[in-house]
């Protein structure tokens, strides 16, 4: 039997065989490939999300190999986003892989996203995101956020009509460049959870399912184990 | 008048800020979150999100008797 019949075995009956075909004619793309973006794209690899647009201009720094599942000895001081097609290629051959090493900037963003179902957030700086959110509406697709700092995180789901960014970090003229993460660090377990509660929420979204964090924030701390979904409107 | 008791959850870098009675929390009715938010001695922009029983508020909200106050920071790495 091949290993293309029995891929899939145990997504079933969790999905059903429509839902794993409309996986399949799906296109995400993520942005960041750190301590998001990597679990992201494996996650959505391994469930079989047919396209991923993977981007991410950085590249590995010693500082990465504490949460960042991408990251290895042997890759520092080179691309995310190859490590990233490489590691999607050997895990699942299926899926098509478009690696993007460039920055995302306002000018490029749309382009980059435009022809995808669905894209992730998986940045590091508020203002990007903003820029983010404002690409994906012009796209007209919806947009799942993550962000972490040391054993907190938050997810969201921003559909392109919705305030989205503006209600969780406030107006973008008055924003920080990074939240608390600078003090806090990020922690590998904390990164994988959100990413986790972001490759969820992609496959509700495609698949149109289950509770979709739409206008709420899942908020997350790991010290008192605490969760809890907040209204954002 | 007498005093009111809320439930107060501060998150991640807030949690130092906590009152010791923070399950059984004692404001004066009408108290506003900014009021609380000033007593704790929370630095100016340590706080992002404010939530009142699992809903977003602003600052200038007035506590009810019960209510369950959570204050929420900055959060953006990935």
């Amino acid at each position: 039997m091949s290993i293309e019949s029995e891929r899939y075995d145990r997504n079933f009956d969790t999905l059903t065989r429509t839902q794993q075909a409309k996986l399949a004619s799906s296109r995400v793309a993520v942005l960041g490939l750190g301590g998001l973006g990597g679990g992201v794209s494996e996650m959505l690899a391994r469930i079989g999300v047919g396209h991923l647009t993977l981007i991410d201009g950085d590249v590995f720094d010693p500082s990465n190999l504490n949460r960042q599942l991408l990251c290895t000895e042997d890759l520092v001081g080179t691309s995310k986003a190859m490590a990233a097609e490489k590691r999607i290629q050997a895990v699942n051959s299926t899926v098509q892989v478009t690696a993007v090493h460039q920055y995302a900037d306002s000018d490029t963003l749309y382009d980059m996203i435009k022809d995808c179902d669905l894209v992730v957030d998986c940045l590091d700086s508020i203002h990007t995101r903003f820029m983010l959110q404002a690409a994906a509406k012009k796209a007209q697709i919806p947009l799942v956020a993550g962000a972490i700092a040391g054993v907190t995180g938050q997810v969201t789901v921003i559909f392109p009509d919705d305030k989205g960014y503006e209600l969780i970090y406030g107006k973008k003229e008055h924003l920080p460049a990074r939240g608390i993460e600078s003090r806090t660090g990020n922690i590998s377990y904390c990164a994988l959870m959100v990413a986790a509660l972001q490759a969820s929420e992609c496959v509700k979204v495609l698949l149109d399912r289950g509770d979709i964090l739409r206008n709420k924030l899942l908020i997350m701390e790991l010290w008192s184990n605490s969760f809890e979904v907040m209204d954002l409107i | 008048m007498a005093k009111i008791q809320i439930t107060l959850k501060l998150f991640a870098t807030l949690a130092p800020y906590l009152p010791e009675n923070a399950d059984h929390f004692q404001i004066e009715p009408g108290t506003t979150v900014q009021e609380i938010m000033r007593s704790l001695q929370l630095p100016p922009d340590a706080v992002k999100l404010i939530f009142v029983n699992g809903r977003k508020q602003e600052n200038t909200h007035a506590l009810e008797p019960g209510d369950r106050l959570g204050l929420f920071p900055p959060v953006g790495g990935g």
